[in-house]
């Protein structure tokens, strides 16, 4: 009985993983086409596509946007989240709960929902689109994850610390600086990694925000209007490729420094 | 303790000021604009809910709500269905030091931009894909299938997210069950497939609940997937708000729309919510 | 009843590399409270789980009411565990946790829930059976949980560690109530426990345990009274140990010599066997009368006051080495350098074979 179990499971695990790599499979299959349609037959392997994707203006000043985008926005939200935390955790405020509330309250709204109303006021306000507008969304959704993974980890048991840093002589912004930012580390840097992915892969906010300048996945959405084509197959693996390697670096960083 | 002085009573706010300065201009401001521009508060007469009357009285737009719930719903129960076995074998019949890596692959398709994968599903399931090409391989279709461009494309290209999603949720929810629990079932006589029934499932539900609950929330709000899969034959309710504001500009309508969706999200939530505790006690 | 109703012949088990229990054997009457006692790492907790089925040793057998239960699975045995941290289901109220048992053996519901209420009367909890585990404080869950173990009447009920998540007060209350459920319901308990004092309190049948064997083995009196190893000697209970050599052995008689003398022991032992001589702190005198014998002269290097009596600790200054351990009323004043005069009667020397 037990035997049966354990093959009834290999094949269901199998039949799944074999479903969750199916699109992934022939996405990079295809990208390597060496003729015009990503479909079957396979006529490969060509890197021509590659080579297409490397040297079209569009797709590369999208990526470079894309990453500015990520990153300062990243980084924004990362700070707003930290300071917000701490002063939260730290001090006791009026309305304390409700306030925290309304911070993590974006994580429940559709980004299409958010983008849109961002672009109401925009216009309302004569703002036009750019990067700029794009970016400023992508801190709406991203603040609520960064102060709520923050806070979840400012623990009692660094108040005594602080409180021997103050007892020293240490003025409020010194032990936000040179202490608890140290400490909160960790959780800065996961929620800054976090913030990051989503900005990164992020479509409809700055699908609806952005006109002229572009992020990748606006620009590959772009492409998708020319009809299935193996550039959108080689940008795509591309991406793959990349995120794959930054979460390998991730975990080999993470693994060392779990001993420690 | 010594008084506060005029910078340590400032200081606290001075801290949260600008998250909650972000949250009140971008966040809380757009949802008052919305709420405003779809009760029509430019137009002459003044403020009217025709914007919400047109949706509940014009079959095309009530339509695209009838068709996210439903969709919604089948993708839900579909992703929940195959995610559970799944997540369970992944616990319990892959060797430990395996699981990590196990589980680490059954995600990896994540790492790919959304769009691309909802992309991907299109090139699989198109005219001449790889599934069509299969099928006419082994005889029994002498035609290529239309799987792209339908309601079935948009489900499978859900499916695929979300059950790599509940894989995720469920298989953390089952690890964190108290080894104990099995012990003390099988102490009292039970095997091991009435301790599955008896003790993990029902441990296990609220977990499977909390992700069923992120999968309606995500899905229903989403708008690349069934743009790209679902082609324009049947439209969701994220395309057909997008359609207001792009093709038609009609924004208080597209707002009145958006606000509709969240209600309906928002009744999820309450559900869920009361549900959750409800299980508590 | 004295007929063995388990029986563990040479158990032996090892988790990798690392041996966990050599060449156990012990035997269970029905009726008896058999505490496991010793440090951790002694492997009692190991020999728990064999007894209910969670482990399958690497040697040895089981048998439990004359059946080889070695390899069967913990549903099958007759014995049922109450868990260290009670393992209590919190989705189910009180009463459906207790008739869990009952419900895997098929009995109909209402048949269940008398029973249920039954048990939940002999540990005191009727009022809790509609109640859910995360509403009751501990003292409370360990008391459901071994009425859950009880409902489904097995032959020995197997305990493990289930007082050590209570405080001082409350241990010792469950303490009581376990030997007065156990007398009264009459199962065999086995109780594992690294505390002595609870060892002592509970069992009938006390076994020591230490790096995977039995050390000693009997009533709580008779091996406090006589140890019959060194460890058993230190671990239940303190002794002063004084080290020595048999001289003169003559039938039940044999003269001890160590640094403070010789002395004449009724007990067995060979001509030149190197042994140990115990004294308890009860027995430790400070001060010599008509009857004692004298180890030399000693200074009082520490004084712990324990509320009922002092605690002594004094440092031989005849003899490099030995330290005495007294207990002493609280009523003689001694402080730290005082000179004192360790000594005991005869009879209160325990010889351990070294």
């Amino acid at each position: 009985m037990r035997g049966f179990i354990k093959l009834l499971s290999l094949g269901y695990a199998l039949a799944i993983y074999g479903f969750i790599f199916l699109p992934v499979v022939v996405l990079v299959v295809f990208s390597l086409q060496s003729t015009a349609f990503p479909i079957p037959p396979f006529t490969g392997p060509s890197f021509r596509w590659y080579e297409a994707v490397l040297n079209d203006p569009r797709l590369t000043s999208a990526l470079i946007n894309s990453l500015a985008v990520a990153g300062i926005s990243s980084a924004i939200a990362a700070a707003l989240g930290f300071l917000s935390a701490w002063g939260f955790a730290r001090f006791v405020l009026p309305g304390s709960a409700v306030m925290r509330g309304l911070i993590t309250l974006p994580l429940t709204v559709s980004y299409l929902i958010i983008g849109m109303g961002l672009l109401v006021i925009f216009n309302a306000a004569g703002l036009p689109k750019s990067l700029l507008t794009a970016g400023i969304g992508h801190v709406v959704i991203n603040l609520p994850l960064c102060f709520a993974i923050i806070y979840s980890q400012m623990g009692d048991h660094q108040i005594n610390i602080e409180r021997a840093a103050r007892d020293l002589g240490a003025t409020e912004w010194r032990v936000l600086l040179l202490i608890t930012l140290p400490i909160m580390w960790p959780a800065i840097f996961a929620s800054l990694f976090l913030s990051m992915t989503f900005s990164w892969d992020e479509f409809v906010i700055s699908f609806l925000l952005t006109r002229f300048d572009t992020t990748l996945p606006v620009e590959i959405w772009n492409l998708l209007r020319s009809g299935l084509n193996p550039k959108t197959n080689a940008v795509g693996s591309l991406v793959f490729a990349v995120s794959v390697v930054l979460a390998i670096i991730l975990e080999l960083i993470l693994l060392r420094r779990r001993p420690a | 303790m010594n008084k506060p002085s005029k910078t340590d009573r400032a200081l606290p706010w001075v801290l949260v000021t600008p998250a909650l300065l972000w949250t009140l201009l971008f966040f809380v401001a757009p949802f008052v604009a919305m709420a405003l521009l779809s009760l029509n508060y430019q137009a002459p007469d003044g403020l009217t809910i025709s914007n919400y009357t047109q949706f509940f009285t014009n079959p095309s737009y009530y339509r695209a709500m009838t068709n996210s719930l439903e969709v919604t719903g089948l993708v839900t129960v579909i992703s929940v269905l195959l995610a559970y076995p799944f997540a369970w074998i992944l616990a319990e019949q892959v060797p430990p030091r395996l699981q990590r890596l196990a589980l680490l692959l059954a995600i990896l398709p994540f790492w790919t931009s959304y769009v691309v994968r909802s992309y991907s599903w299109l090139l699989v399931l198109a005219q001449n894909g790889v599934v069509n090409e299969a099928l006419m391989r082994t005889g029994l279709f002498t035609e290529p299938l239309q799987l792209a461009n339908t309601r079935t494309a948009t489900v499978i290209g859900f499916v695929h997210f979300f059950v790599m999603l509940l894989t995720l949720t469920i298989f953390a929810s089952l690890k964190q069950l108290n080894p104990s629990y099995r012990k003390a079932a099988a102490d009292l006589g039970a095997g091991p497939v009435r301790t599955f029934i008896h003790i993990i499932l029902p441990l296990t539900i609220p977990g499977v609940m909390v992700g069923a609950f992120l999968t309606f929330v995500l899905a229903i709000g989403d708008y690349i997937t069934p743009q790209i899969l679902g082609g324009n034959n049947e439209l969701l309710m994220p395309q057909l708000i997008m359609l207001q504001i792009g093709r038609r500009g009609d924004f208080p309508l597209a707002s009145a729309l958006a606000l509709i969706l969240m209600a309906v999200v928002t009744i999820a939530y309450i559900a869920c919510a009361r549900w959750l505790k409800i299980e508590r006690t | 009843m004295t007929e063995a109703l388990v029986e563990m012949k040479n158990i032996s088990h090892s988790f990798g590399r690392v041996s966990v229990l050599s060449d156990v054997s012990l035997t269970i009457k029905a009726g008896s409270y058999t505490v496991l006692l010793g440090p951790s790492g002694s492997g009692k907790t190991t020999l728990l789980s064999i007894l209910g089925g969670f482990l399958v040793p690497r040697k040895g057998s089981v048998l439990i009411r004359g059946v080889n239960c070695t390899t069967l699975a913990p549903a099958r045995r007759p014995t049922t565990t109450v868990f260290q941290d009670y393992a209590l289901f919190p989705h189910m109220s009180v009463g459906k946790n207790v008739g869990f048992g009952l419900r895997m053996k098929g009995v109909v519901k209402s048949e269940r829930d008398r029973l249920a209420h039954e048990a939940l009367a002999i540990v005191g909890l009727s009022e809790a059976f509609n109640k859910k585990p995360h509403q009751l404080s501990g003292g409370q869950r360990q008391r459901v949980a071994l009425a859950r173990a009880l409902v489904v009447k097995p032959a020995v009920l197997l305990l493990d560690e289930p007082l050590g998540a209570l405080d001082l007060k409350l241990r010792r209350q469950m303490q009581d109530e376990l030997k007065a459920i156990q007398k009264q319901v009459g199962t065999a308990f086995v109780h594992v426990t690294h505390d002595q004092e609870e060892a002592m309190a509970l069992a009938d049948h006390c076994v020591v345990m230490n790096q995977g064997r039995i050390e000693d083995e009997g009533t709580p009196e008779r091996v406090y009274a006589q140890p019959a190893t060194r460890f058993s000697a230190t671990f239940m209970g303190e002794s002063t140990l004084i080290p020595g050599e048999v001289t003169k052995a003559k039938g039940n008689t044999i003269s001890v010599k160590t640094a403070f003398g010789s002395f004449p022991i009724v007990a067995n032992a060979e001509d030149g066997a190197q042994v140990t001589l115990a004294i308890r702190p009860e027995h430790m005198l400070l001060i010599r009368d008509s009857r004692s014998i004298t180890f030399g002269n000693a200074r009082v290097t520490a004084v712990v006051f324990q509320g009922s009596f002092r605690r002594v600790l004094a440092s031989s200054t005849t003899k490099s080495g030995p330290s005495f351990i007294a207990k002493i009323p609280v009523e003689l004043e001694v402080a730290v350098g005082d000179a004192v005069t360790p000594c005991c009667h005869i009879e209160d020397l325990i010889m351990l074979a070294k």
